[in-house]
C-alpha cells in the first residue's frame, strides 16, 4: 500500500510534485508577488518616500512637537486602557460562552463579531446617540476622551474573546478537576492553572486589539470628534490630507505603520511561543477561531506532545 | 458551593452586563431612533437618488474587489500550503498588513500613489484613467483592506485536509484542473466560503480608506459609509439613519452567514 506510506500530514515526496492547475507554481508565484506589490506594497512605499520628501529632520518635527506627539500620545494611552479593559472583560465573556449555560448563548455568541461586521462609522453614529447629548439614559460623554476609549471598546471587544475562546474549548478539564481535589479554591485555579493556560492567546488578541485600537478612525470620528484635546493620530492624519499637508501626514502615518508592524510581530513572537507549548493561538486553532484571530504563524503545524505540567508559567 | 454559584452569577452579570451596554443596547437603539418617526423618513431618504447611487456604487465595489480577492486568495494559499518557498514568510508578513494598518493610512498611500506627483499618475493620465476622486480608487482602497480574509480563512483548512485525496486522485490518472476542481476545491469550500462573507463585510462597511481616496462626492463616490457620514454632517438625521440601519442589517445577515458557515466547517 503506498498511500499508507504517504500518510503523514507533513509533506512527502511527491507533494513536490503537485502543481496548481494550469499553471505552473512559478507563475502562480509570479501572479501572488506582483498582486501583492502592486496593491498592498507599492502604494506603502510611496507614503513612506512623501513622508522623507521634507527630510528626516522635518519628519521628526512632525512625529515629535506640538499635536503629532500629543495626538499619538493620546491614541496610546486609549489603547493601553482599551486593552487593559476587554482583556479582563473579554476573557470573562469567552468564559461564559464556553463553560456556563444559559438562555440565548448561541445568540450572544454570534452578536460578539458585531463590531466586525458593522461598518466603523455606523458604530460611531450609533454610540453618539447613545452617549451623546440625546443619550436616552442621560449620560453625555460625546466629544471627549472618555469616547474615544468607548469607541475603541467598541470595535476591539471581538479580538480577546475570539482569541481565548478556543483556548477554552480545547483545556484539559482534568488538570482543574485535579487542582479542585487536592483543594485548590476557584481563584487559586484560575490563577495557577487556567490562566496560565490561556496567556497565549490572550496576549496574542491583547496584541491584535491594540493593533487595532492605535489605527482606528471611523468609529472616534464622529463620536469624539477632531477637537485638539481629542484629536487621536489617525484623525489628525485626516485633518492634514484635507488641509493638503501631504509630507505631515505621511511622517505620522508612518509612525502608526511602524507600530502596527511592532505588533504583528509580537503577535507572531507569541504564537511561536505558544506553538511550543502546543497551546497555539493560531495555527489548528484555525478558522473557528473566527475572524479576529489569524493564524498568523500559518503554517508551522502545530506540534502534537502535549505537557501539561510544564505550564507553570 | 454557594460561593462557586455565587461567582458564577457575578460573572454572569459582568459578561452579559457588559455585552448588553456596549454591543445590545446601541444596536436596538440605532432601530428604534431611525423609525422613531414612522418608516417614511428613513426610507425616502434611502431612496433618494444620492441614496440609490450610494447603494449601486456599494454594490458594485463589492462585485468587483470580492470575486479578485477570493481568486488571489485561493491561489496564495495553495502556494502557501502546498509549495514550500523560502519566500513564503514575507508573503505570510505582507499579507498582515492590511488587518494592522489603519484606514485612513491605507487611503493616504493609495492617494500618494495615484495622486498628482504620484509614481503612477504620469502613465495612468496619459491612459486616460482616473484613479483618484473615482471607482477605480475606491475599489482599489477595497481591495486593500480586504485583501488577506480569503487567505487567513482558507489556509488552515488546506492544512487540515492534507493531501492524500489530492494524491490518489492523481495516481488514478486525474491532471491538476480535475484535481483542483473536484478534490481540493470541494474540500476547501466552507472556508473559502468564510473568507468571502469577511471579505464582503469589511468591503461593505470600509469608510477610511475609501473616505480618503473618493472625496465623499454625493451621488459620484459616495457609498453607503460616506452616504452615513455626510448626511449627518449635513444634519440630515433620517439619510443617516435610514443608511445606519440599512448596513446595520447587512451586518446582521453577515453575522448569520458567519455562523451557518462555522457550523458547516465544524460539521
Amino acid at each position: 500500500m503506498e498511500a499508507h506510506a504517504a500518510s503523514g500530514s507533513t509533506a512527502p515526496p511527491r507533494v513536490r510534485h503537485w502543481r496548481l492547475p494550469g499553471v505552473g507554481a512559478g507563475l502562480g508565484r509570479g501572479v501572488v508577488v506582483l498582486w501583492i506589490s502592486l496593491m498592498v506594497l507599492l502604494p506603502l512605499a510611496a507614503l513612506t518616500a512623501e513622508s522623507l520628501s521634507e527630510g528626516l529632520g522635518q519628519f521628526w518635527t512632525t512625529v515629535s512637537t506640538g499635536q503629532g506627539l500629543k495626538s499619538l500620545q493620546l491614541i496610546l494611552v486609549c489603547s493601553l486602557i482599551v486593552v487593559a479593559i476587554n482583556a479582563v472583560f473579554g476573557t470573562i465573556i469567552a468564559w461564559l460562552l464556553v463553560r456556563d449555560r444559559f438562555p440565548g448563548k448561541s445568540i450572544l455568541n454570534a452578536i460578539i463579531d458585531l463590531p466586525f461586521a458593522l461598518p466603523t462609522i455606523v458604530a460611531s453614529l450609533i454610540l453618539i446617540q447613545l452617549w451623546g447629548n440625546k443619550s436616552p439614559v442621560g449620560i453625555d460623554i460625546a466629544l471627549t476622551r472618555t469616547a474615544i476609549v468607548v469607541a475603541l471598546l467598541f470595535v476591539t471587544l471581538p479580538f480577546v474573546v475570539r482569541a481565548v475562546q478556543p483556548l477554552l474549548i480545547e483545556m484539559d478539564r482534568e488538570m482543574e478537576e485535579a487542582a479542585a481535589s487536592l483543594g485548590a479554591g476557584g481563584f487559586t485555579i484560575f490563577r495557577r492553572i487556567i490562566f496560565p493556560n490561556l496567556l497565549p492567546g490572550l496576549a496574542a488578541g491583547v496584541a491584535l486589539a491594540f493593533a487595532r485600537a492605535l489605527g482606528e478612525y471611523g468609529s472616534v470620528l464622529i463620536f469624539a470628534g477632531g477637537k485638539p484635546d481629542t484629536q487621536v493620530t489617525s484623525i489628525f492624519i485626516g485633518q492634514k490630507i484635507e488641509s493638503g499637508d501631504a509630507p505631515g501626514a505621511a511622517a505620522l502615518s508612518v509612525v502608526l505603520l511602524l507600530l502596527a508592524l511592532a505588533c504583528l510581530f509580537v503577535v507572531s513572537m507569541i504564537q511561536r511561543w505558544g506553538n511550543r507549548h502546543e497551546r497555539s493561538a493560531g495555527a489548528g486553532a484555525g478558522s473557528g477561531a473566527g475572524v479576529t484571530v489569524m493564524p498568523l504563524s500559518g503554517f508551522d503545524e502545530p506540534s502534537a506532545d502535549t505537557h501539561p505540567e510544564d505550564q507553570r508559567d | 458551593m454557594t460561593s462557586a454559584a455565587g461567582s458564577r452569577w457575578g460573572l454572569r452579570f459582568l459578561g452579559i452586563g457588559y455585552l448588553a451596554v456596549l454591543l445590545i443596547a446601541p444596536l436596538v437603539l440605532i432601530f428604534f431612533k431611525t423609525f422613531e418617526d414612522g418608516l417614511a423618513p428613513p426610507w425616502e431618504a434611502v431612496t433618494s437618488p444620492d441614496g440609490l447611487h450610494a447603494l449601486k456604487l456599494t454594490l458594485i465595489t463589492v462585485a468587483i474587489a470580492v470575486p479578485l480577492n477570493t481568486v488571489f486568495g485561493v491561489l496564495c494559499s495553495l502556494l502557501l500550503v502546498r509549495h514550500k518557498w523560502k519566500g513564503n514568510w514575507l508573503l505570510d508578513a505582507s499579507l498582515n498588513l492590511p488587518f494592522a494598518i489603519s484606514p485612513v493610512v491605507i487611503g493616504l498611500s493609495l492617494f500618494l500613489l495615484y495622486g498628482k506627483d504620484g509614481w503612477l499618475e504620469p502613465g495612468l493620465a496619459e491612459a486616460g484613467i482616473k484613479v483618484l476622486f473615482s471607482v477605480p480608487g475606491m475599489v482599489l482602497a477595497c481591495i486593500f483592506v480586504s485583501l488577506p480574509f480569503v487567505v487567513r480563512e482558507t489556509v488552515p483548512v488546506l492544512q487540515e485536509i492534507g493531501t492524500e485525496q489530492e494524491q490518489a486522485a492523481e495516481t488514478l490518472g486525474a491532471n491538476a484542473w480535475q484535481t483542483f476542481w473536484r478534490i481540493t476545491l470541494p474540500a476547501i469550500r466552507w472556508g473559502v466560503a468564510y473568507g468571502v462573507v469577511l471579505t464582503t463585510a469589511r468591503v461593505l462597511g470600509e469608510f477610511g480608506a475609501v473616505s480618503v481616496v473618493s472625496g465623499n462626492i454625493s451621488g459620484e463616490t459616495q457609498t453607503l459609509p460616506l452616504f452615513v457620514e455626510k448626511n449627518y454632517e449635513n444634519f440630515n438625521l433620517p439619510g443617516a439613519f435610514g443608511a445606519s440601519v440599512l448596513l446595520a442589517l447587512l451586518a446582521l445577515v453577515v453575522l448569520l452567514a458567519m455562523n451557518l458557515l462555522k457550523r458547516k466547517e465544524d460539521a
